[in-house]
């Protein structure tokens, strides 16, 4: 812990001064409806704790929450249908990086007429937004197996499901990790995306409602609190990975 | 023990046969070395016994019956140790036993802390492959081919990679092992004297298609220790060997 407090010295005090830098820039334009500055955006997040604690964030959360849950199961399916198959693979790999150039906030409007103000628009951004990373980088780590180990396995008279859960899954297994701190952090951006654009509740529609209300700090507010449950999303990631791979691509 | 009846066989790159009508066998009990150049196709010969690769034409039996259909009949190591590395060294070498089903988890721990033992392993059982050195890596693959029970082991240049110093303590162990365990033991090396100190008699590839294995017995009693290799008529047959195969080297 303590390690990993110096080794993040360097970055803390430059933020640190970035933050300053803000302050004095904020502080001389004095204009907080266009740069709110920081002490600002925290008194703001204070004074607004209730609504955005227990109303707000618990939504973006549930979006979240079912969009990388949706993401995750749809991702880890076509890693494992296009490793099987290669007919499959050919079939939807190209599909998959297409969907990738659709640009999501264009078209989420769309989503908002078919699927209403509730939450299902919502998670059809984030699940398109995250989808694609799990399954490309999934699909790398089944690759990644060597087939001088099944091959091994095989003379031992595996059969596929052996080989898929001794040798395929244990190396997939760093990769899929990967997969998903890259996920978490995009996923709470698309739900966040997606409430921006139509909802009724929610971090992303709130930041929303106060640019209406041309109130700076209550813009920055809810995006503070976006990014604080990004990192701490992404740490509990990092202390499963650190509990379940044991071991990391090189040999 | 193992006999080749008129096998042959084609790499669909290729357009001949690159085993064409062979027949041989192997007595139960020996120790045989196949000996070529490399690329000559003596580990084709192996792939076909273990059934990774289904001969063209031709039968292959091992203790007098076909293999094909067949498993866990023959123990395959080849040159790379392939541990995995994100499964401890017990848990590696207990694998076959873990393919092949119907033990407890405590019962293949005991086998395979027996067989580590048994290599001069005896308590690396729950160390990381990467914490072994190159040698031990070997040996623990030997032990983890040995439980796989079968009677008939094949050796695919399994100490190629190793120093010369480690690789001559590595032959010496190999032939210990082999006259307190006797099993059948087929082993392919490209080094002459390697295949001169280990074997009863070597199996030279003298031309590419492999028509025949030309069976020179070795002049020398087991159990036997370097100094048979300065034996006039050993030396002898090893100048003999090298002749023979340099002529199939273009360089």
């Amino acid at each position: 812990m303590k390690k990993a407090c110096k080794a993040n010295l360097p970055a803390m005090i430059f933020l640190f001064a970035l933050l300053i830098l803000w302050q004095a820039g904020a502080m001389g334009l004095d204009a907080a409806y266009i740069l709110p500055s920081p002490t600002q955006i925290l008194a703001k997040l204070w004074e607004l704790r209730d609504v955005l604690f227990t109303v707000h964030l618990p939504a973006t959360m549930l979006v979240t929450a079912i969009g990388l849950g949706i993401s995750l199961v749809l991702g880890l399916a076509l890693a494992v249908v296009m490793d099987e198959s290669d007919l499959v693979r050919k079939m939807i790999y190209p599909i998959v990086v297409v969907s990738q150039t659709i640009p999501t906030t264009a078209i989420a409007p769309l989503f908002v007429l078919w699927f209403g103000y509730g939450i299902w628009s919502k998670v059809l951004v984030t699940v398109l937004i995250t989808f694609f990373p799990i399954t490309i980088t999934v699909y790398d780590g089944l690759r990644s197996a060597k087939t001088e180990m099944a091959e091994l396995l095989e003379t031992y008279g595996a059969t596929k499901k052996d080989i898929f859960l001794k040798i395929k899954v244990p190396c997939a297994l760093p990769y899929f990790f990967s997969a998903v701190k890259m996920a978490v952090p995009m996923s709470i951006i698309g739900a966040a995306i997606g409430e921006w654009l139509g909802a009724k509740s929610g971090l992303g529609y709130f930041s929303r409602r106060m640019m209406t209300q041309l109130d700076g700090a209550g813009v920055f507010a809810p995006i503070v609190l976006l990014s604080a449950a990004a990192i701490l999303a992404v740490a509990v990631v990092n202390l499963l990975e650190k509990r379940f791979v044991r071991w990391r691509g090189e040999s | 023990m193992l006999e080749f009846q008129n096998v042959s066989y084609q790499y669909p790159s290729e357009d001949f046969d690159i085993i064409d009508h062979l027949s041989f066998a192997v007595e139960p009990g020996s120790f045989h070395c196949i000996i070529g150049i490399s690329g000559c196709g003596k580990s084709t010969i192996f792939r076909m016994t273990n059934g990774l690769l289904k001969p063209k034409a031709g039968t292959i039996l091992v203790e007098g019956q076909s293999i094909v259909g067949r498993k866990h009949y023959c123990g395959y190591m080849p040159q790379k140790d392939l541990l995995f590395p994100w499964r401890t060294v017990g848990e590696n070498v207990a694998l076959p036993l873990e393919i092949q089903g119907g033990l407890t988890r405590a019962e293949r721990r005991d086998r395979a802390e027996a067989a580590l033992a048994d290599v001069g392993l005896a308590g690396c059982g729950g160390k990381m492959p990467d914490e072994l050195s190159g040698g031990m890596r070997q040996r623990a693959a030997f032990a983890r081919t040995m439980l796989t029970g079968c009677d008939l082991l094949l050796l695919d240049e399994p100490f190629s990679a190793l120093d010369f110093l480690t690789r001559i303590s590595m032959q010496e162990w190999l032939l210990d092992q082999w006259q307190r365990h006797k099993r059948t033991i087929l082993f392919i090396t490209h080094d002459v004297e390697e295949a001169l100190f280990l074997s009863s008699s070597v199996l030279v590839v003298e031309r590419t298609p492999i028509r025949e294995l030309a069976e020179i017995p070795v002049p020398a009693s087991f159990p036997r220790d370097r100094s048979c290799l300065k034996l006039p008529e050993m030396v002898e047959l090893k100048e003999h060997l090298i002749d023979l195969l340099r002529k199939q080297v273009t360089p």
